[in-house]
């Protein structure tokens, strides 16, 4: 049996995540030892698992490191892999929102100042409703824009809006939901059919019995 | 004159590999500049895989441009004539590479087939296209799609232009949640066509009762004679798409093993012939030899 290399995202949603995949049959004991170890094998069931970068899922299952891997779909938004989404995991949910300062006004007489990571997807958003905007683009702390004048707006993942409402800002705007995605290699669909099709069946069997 | 194969590297054995292939099959050598006037380019952006393109101006003033695309320039030369158009070429093309901001020059071997194109020419450049991935790599794949009876069930959907190209992304992801999400009617045959997975002999029988049910009878017919013969390293499945705007019919992606994306890609392209006023119908495929350069080198 080839072995199914899964890319999962370092931190609280790769351990839901390996949850659902060891209940679904594929387990691997040894990523739950205490240790500093970045690649987990279970011969026996087949797979691979490896933490990655939660950015840069996407990135290692497009270039084929990975077949399969666990991304939020705002990175796949933001960087369009190209790629299959085969399962929404309805785990890791939250919202990519236009948010501004409380009371804010659109001035349509200038371009919008937009600060955000995700710059694709603002710039797509705003094109989609023809409005014309001055990205800025920031690696974090988003929120702090608006309040020190960089910028009118934030897009920005928002999850429960306590961050906004602590600094005074509010959502205006919700672009999209969001939640974790099953993705998987073109390539490795074609080889690995059997194997990736059963991890999907199995995975879809689970969400449906836990709904 | 005489000299030792072993000079040449493993990309270079496959491009003359190739090109032996293609001219023993009938098609001539194409040869072309390196340079094309950037007006050919200006309006057909969409048909390029990447839309930036290299330009310089020649000494007389005129805007040229470092070909990014070898389709385009032999549409734009091709003259009309009783007789099909067999052409294979070996060429650079200078585009940016995905995830890079720099160009790249990249290499592709390819056939173009023009002129009154039959079932039978597909069926030929289909097998053309399973032989050259079989000869840079024992474990390929060729999956293949119909453009025609892909839009006939997206059209069970909508008919807005913008929401069928945003359909045929969602297709080409497989992503069957976001289509029930975002069109959640008339989405049956698209999702039943989205299942279909399988080698010819197998996929055909699933396909003919949904293109009967989205009056696409003929474009499954036209599918059913185009992969006649060709079964072993056949998967039929609709996940492989393209541009409407310039392709229709039958389209197909070449993969092999431990490369992670398609070598291989090509299809009708009648749309862009018609765009170009030419009066003829057309099939291509190119395959990507510098995606290829890692596997072969190593």
């Amino acid at each position: 049996m080839k072995m199914l290399n899964v890319a999962l995202p370092k931190g609280r949603l790769g351990e839901k995540v390996y949850a659902k995949f060891e209940a679904s049959g594929y387990p691997c004991p040894s990523i739950k030892e205490n240790n500093r170890k970045l690649i987990f094998e279970n011969e026996e069931v087949g797979v691979r698992y490896f933490w990655v970068k939660p950015s840069d899922v996407a990135v290692y299952v497009e270039r084929g490191a990975a077949d399969v891997g666990v991304a939020g779909k705002d990175i796949l938004l933001e960087y369009e892999p190209d790629i299959y989404e085969l399962l929404d995991l309805d785990t890791g949910k939250c919202r990519m929102c236009v948010a501004a300062k409380k009371g804010y006004v659109d001035n349509p007489k200038r371009p919008l100042r937009v600060a955000t990571k995700f710059t694709n997807i603002a710039k797509s958003y705003y094109s989609s409703i023809g409005r014309d905007i001055d990205i800025i683009h920031l690696n974090g702390s988003i929120e702090i824009a608006p309040i020190l004048g960089l910028s009118d707006v934030i897009v920005d993942i928002v999850e429960t809006g306590t961050t906004l409402k602590e600094n005074d800002l509010e959502v205006i705007q919700e672009i999209v939901p969001l939640s974790a995605r099953f993705i998987v290699n073109k390539t490795s669909y074609g080889f690995k059919k059997e194997q990736i099709d059963k991890l999907v069946n199995n995975l879809a069997k689970l969400m449906e019995e836990e709904k | 004159m005489d000299f030792d194969i072993n000079v040449l590297t493993n990309t270079e054995k496959v491009i003359y590999a190739l090109r032996s292939l293609y001219i023993n099959n009938g098609y001539d050598l194409y040869k072309m500049s390196k340079f094309e006037e950037y007006d050919l380019y200006s309006n057909k952006k969409d048909f390029l895989v990447s839309d930036q393109v290299i330009t310089f101006t020649d000494t007389n003033g005129k805007l040229m441009a470092l070909k990014p695309d070898v389709t385009l320039s032999i549409v734009k030369n091709y003259k009309e004539s009783d007789k099909l158009s067999k052409l294979c070429y070996d060429e650079s093309v200078y585009r940016v590479a995905k995830g890079s901001n720099s160009f790249k020059e990249m290499l592709q071997n390819g056939v173009e087939c023009i002129g009154d194109v039959k079932n039978e020419n597909i069926n030929e450049v289909l097998t053309l296209a399973l032989k050259s991935l079989e000869l840079v790599s024992d474990s390929s794949l060729l999956t293949v799609s119909s453009l025609d009876i892909l839009v006939a069930c997206m059209k069970k959907i909508t008919d807005v232009r913008s929401e069928i190209n945003e359909l045929i992304t969602l297709v080409s992801e497989k992503n069957v949640h976001g289509i029930k999400a975002k069109y959640p009617e008339g989405n049956e045959a698209l999702l039943d066509l989205l299942k279909i997975s399988a080698s010819p002999s197998v996929a055909l029988t699933m396909i003919e009762p949904i293109a009967k049910r989205v009056g696409a009878y003929e474009a499954f017919l036209n599918l059913k004679e185009a992969v006649a013969g060709l079964n072993d390293n056949v998967v039929i499945d609709f996940s492989v798409s393209a541009d409407i705007s310039y392709y229709n019919g039958i389209i197909f992606k070449g993969y092999v093993e431990g490369v992670p994306s398609a070598v291989l890609s090509g299809g009708q392209y009648d749309k862009l012939m018609k765009k170009m006023h030419k009066r003829a119908t057309s099939i291509g495929f190119a395959v990507y030899l510098d995606l290829l350069d890692f596997m072969l080198e190593n």
